[in-house]
């Protein structure tokens, strides 16, 4: 991605108008609730302008235009010609969706589609129009100068120039004669300075090599050039005769409006859109300063001043201003940092293993020193980390405006209160989590709120409030989206879990049993599938997606007073909490989000199963029994049940099972290494890592080594277990 | 050889000059606003030509300018106004505190090369 410079400067494009949008919509959102600093408007405007400004090197037309528009009306509000309304505020919030949507389209080369910036663009374009600001140039004219196309080489050398004027019409129109069109406009450029006064637009872009020839097109060429006709002949000794070329020297009769050839040392360019000022003399002088600590100080008046006796006076103070250093860095090197900084780690903790293998005192010179590095690699991996670290508020920015849209499509007025935005996570981490993000704040505005009228009859206020917060907990992220509305209905979850077959109607539940339910697969509460939260995505693909992430969903909620979903994620996906455990005499880690517990089974309670597969009794319930050593071909006879220990472990499908191991031997942090990038990808395997002592670990694929099954027979008596467990 | 110092607080319009320049064989330095391209002409940067954009956080085209103008070394370097800003009381004011030129947002990159070539011949 990195080598093309256009494909560099589109993606920083989009990368910028990321931020833009964040910083428009969350300038907006300041601006509605009171809460802007004075410099806020000001901030939402350069926000649009930016996004215009970029939009016009790619050519960007839609998003141009409707750049433009609001650009407009928020540069009237600006200059106070125009109140922020309710109203007003309303059009520019759903204006900045628009603007965002516009972008996205852009990004995925979507066609233009004015059906869907039609309205808003009207409504902001009457704003305008109601403050008699209308009269602005049409964007076309502003962001596409047009004529004539110019192009002023460097000054011209000293001595006697000859004008010339040639005019050809380049044929065939194709891609080859453009491209001859190009070399010999660059040739006649190295002759003397050159303009073209007829031809297409596009020869201004001759520099891109972007001619575009049509068919029986006269160009026209004037030469200011130290040199003689054969010269120039000598630049077209490749041009056909079809191509009719005529070189004549001083004016052409039927030129008029052609540049002559006047001897003025300074050729302007004579492009629309460029201005070179007028030069006083005088000018430039600095405006003196005003004082500005003084009391009562008038302000400097906007217009150039008197001279000055004291030009060269600095900056007063020179601003203390901080000015934010950032650079952009590709992600794939910061990849390759933490790779090499958990190498580093890992050959740290070897080292320190062989030195006290070596039986050299604890405060030995070298024992020290091995310790302090220990510690400064640690510092290093967290700052490496950190690098990849994010804020979540560019998510939760997204997850205000859905609430906005899913609240105007359900006809519940809602709000979106954020807490912890500055909350760091993994780049990945906050790519991956809008998903279910989304799910959840969907559900909660769709099914978590009541109806207006129910609210009424609650005795709460008109409008919903969903929280999203996020925090650290010791050393996860928590996030949690939670509703005030009315909570679960436990009789009504546990009815359609019976229903479906996925509990039996006289298990016993406690409260939060219940509420579990609604992560089962095929699990959905919704009595008519709505437009927003249906699309037959349950909260077990919610529950999924957070597992994949190797984080924990749960959910809390009183009736009446709301529900509240969970989220406990890792900081970053390099580094994994393992379990470390062996089988056949292989070292293998089950990654430990996977493991609910283990046991040590008894013989008595292993049955077999159409001779084929073992199944463990547990506690009244069976579960499939997988020999972790005979799955991956360690060995080729079973282990013995008795001997062994078994992983209770709950797969992303949500399917349960017990892996039967040699033993366990510790828990512990395992950086992760790509199988798939570092040697091929293997059956039943995620990755891999190093352990401390150098040897390489096998990281379980926990999802791959269970046999498939129906999730819903395999889970059909969830309940019964916490029975006999209690 | 001639350096161009290019300001503008988007990094994709930053990019874009760049590469024009660069291109045709200029050094390019560049700043995010006013701000940080005063710190750099502090810091011993003199360029033979500046390109500002208008509009940025906190110090816009209009503030550099007065204070490059109070520089000694950028007194009487010639500063391009570059801006898609329509508004001629802009104009105005950026001209009212020193810039040399104005070009229209974004230009053709031979409109570019053309300006920096005739105030700058490398």
């Amino acid at each position: 991605m990195s080598g093309d410079p256009a494909n560099a400067i589109w993606n920083t494009f989009f990368e910028e108008c990321e931020e833009q949008l964040g910083e428009l919509e969350g300038g907006l959102l300041r601006l509605q609730d009171g809460t802007a600093e004075p410099d806020c408007l000001n901030a939402v405007f350069r926000a649009v302008h930016s996004i215009k400004g970029g939009a016009g090197i790619f050519a960007l037309n839609p998003l141009i235009r409707f750049a433009h528009v609001f650009e407009t009306t928020l540069s009237v509000v600006r200059d106070g010609k125009l109140e922020m309304t309710p109203d007003v505020m309303t059009i520019f919030i759903r204006a900045a969706d628009v603007l965002a949507d516009l972008v996205r389209a852009a990004r995925e080369k979507q066609p233009d589609d004015p059906s869907k910036t039609k309205d808003i663009a009207a409504q902001l374009a009457a704003l305008n129009d109601g403050v008699g600001a209308g009269k602005k140039p049409a964007v076309d004219a502003v962001m596409a100068p047009k004529k004539p196309a110019v192009i002023v080489p460097p000054p011209p050398p000293a001595g006697p120039d000859h004008v010339w004027h040639i005019q050809f019409t380049p044929t065939p129109a194709s891609d080859a004669t453009s491209h001859e069109v190009a070399l010999l406009l660059h040739e006649l450029g190295r002759l003397g300075p050159m303009t073209v006064v007829g031809g297409p637009d596009a020869a201004m872009n001759h520099i891109e090599g972007a001619i575009e020839v049509s068919p029986g097109q006269l160009w026209h060429i004037v030469v200011r050039a130290n040199c003689g006709e054969a010269a120039l002949r000598d630049v077209f000794s490749f041009a056909d005769e079809e191509w009719k070329l005529r070189i004549s020297q001083g004016a052409l009769e039927e030129e008029a409006s052609a540049p002559e050839a006047e001897p003025e040392p300074e050729p302007e360019p004579e492009f629309e859109g460029f201005e070179i000022f007028a030069m006083d003399p005088q000018e430039p002088e600095p405006e003196p300063e005003p004082v500005k600590l003084i009391a009562g100080a008038p302000p400097a008046p906007e217009k150039p001043a008197p001279v000055s006796a004291d030009p060269v006076v600095p900056e007063a103070g020179a601003k203390a201003a901080a000015v934010s250093k950032t650079i952009r860095v590709d992600l794939d090197r910061v990849d390759r940092m933490i790779d090499l900084v958990g190498e580093l780690v890992i050959n740290g903790s070897m080292l320190g293993q062989m030195v006290g293998e070596a039986g050299i005192s604890r405060a030995a010179g070298v024992a020290l020193a091995l310790r302090d590095l220990d510690q400064l690699t640690r510092e290093i991996q967290d700052s490496v980390m950190a690098i990849r670290a994010q804020p979540v508020r560019a998510v939760f920015q997204r997850m205000t405006r859905l609430v906005r849209e899913v609240s105007a499509q359900t006809g519940k007025p809602a709000r979106l209160v954020t807490e912890g935005d500055n909350t760091e996570l993994d780049q990945t981490v906050i790519e991956r989590i809008g998903e279910p993000l989304t799910h959840l704040i969907r559900n909660a505005v769709d099914h978590g709120l009541e109806d207006t009228e129910g609210r009424k009859a609650a005795g709460k206020p008109a409008e919903g409030v969903i929280r999203l917060r996020a925090l650290h907990r010791s050393g996860r992220i928590i996030m949690e989206v939670s509703d005030d509305g009315k909570g679960l209905d436990r009789a009504r979850i546990k009815a359609k879990a019976v229903q479906k077959g996925l509990i039996s109607a006289d298990v016993q539940l406690t409260d939060s049993e219940i509420d579990e339910l609604i992560f089962l697969p095929g699990f959905s509460t919704a009595q008519v599938i709505s437009d927003v939260s249906g699309r037959g995505v349950g909260m077990d693909v919610v529950r999924r997606s957070v597992q994949a992430l190797g984080g924990r969903i749960s959910i809390s909620s009183k009736p009446g007073e709301g529900s509240s979903f969970t989220m406990s994620l890792p900081l970053t996906l390099a580094v994994l909490d393992g379990m470390v455990v062996a089988a056949a005499e292989q070292i293998l880690i089950v990654p430990l989000t996977t493991i609910i517990e283990t046991l040590k089974p008894r013989a008595a309670n292993v049955h077999e199963l159409d001779g084929t597969m073992q199944m463990l009794a547990l506690r009244g319930n069976f579960v499939p029994l997988v020999d972790v050593s005979l799955a991956l071909g360690f060995s080729n006879k079973p282990a013995e049940a008795a001997q062994s220990v078994a992983l209770l472990v709950e797969t992303e499908r949500g399917v349960r099972a017990a892996l039967l191991v040699d033993r366990i031997i510790e828990q512990r942090q395992v950086v992760i290494k790509s199988l798939e990038s570092n040697y091929q990808a293997v059956n039943c395997i995620a990755a891999a890592t190093v352990l401390g002592d150098g040897r390489v670990a096998l990281i379980l694929d926990v999802d791959a080594i269970i046999p498939a099954g129906k999730p819903e027979q395999l889970m059909s008596r969830i309940g019964s277990w916490e029975d006999e467990a209690a | 050889m001639s350096t161009i110092l290019v300001i503008d607080d988007s990094p994709t319009v930053v990019m874009h000059f760049s590469g024009i320049l660069q291109g045709a064989g200029y050094d390019v330095a560049t700043a995010a606003n006013g701000q940080e391209g005063i710190n750099q002409i502090d810091a011993g940067l003199k360029p033979s030509i500046i390109l500002t954009d208008l509009n940025m956080p906190d110090m816009d085209g209009v503030a550099f300018i007065k204070a490059a103008r109070r520089t000694a070394t950028t007194r009487f370097t010639p500063i391009i106004v570059l801006s898609s800003d329509t508004d001629g009381r802009r104009r105005d004011a950026a001209r009212a505190a020193g810039a040399s030129g104005w070009l229209t947002k974004p230009p053709q990159p031979s409109q570019l090369l053309a300006v920096v070539k005739q105030l700058a011949p490398k």
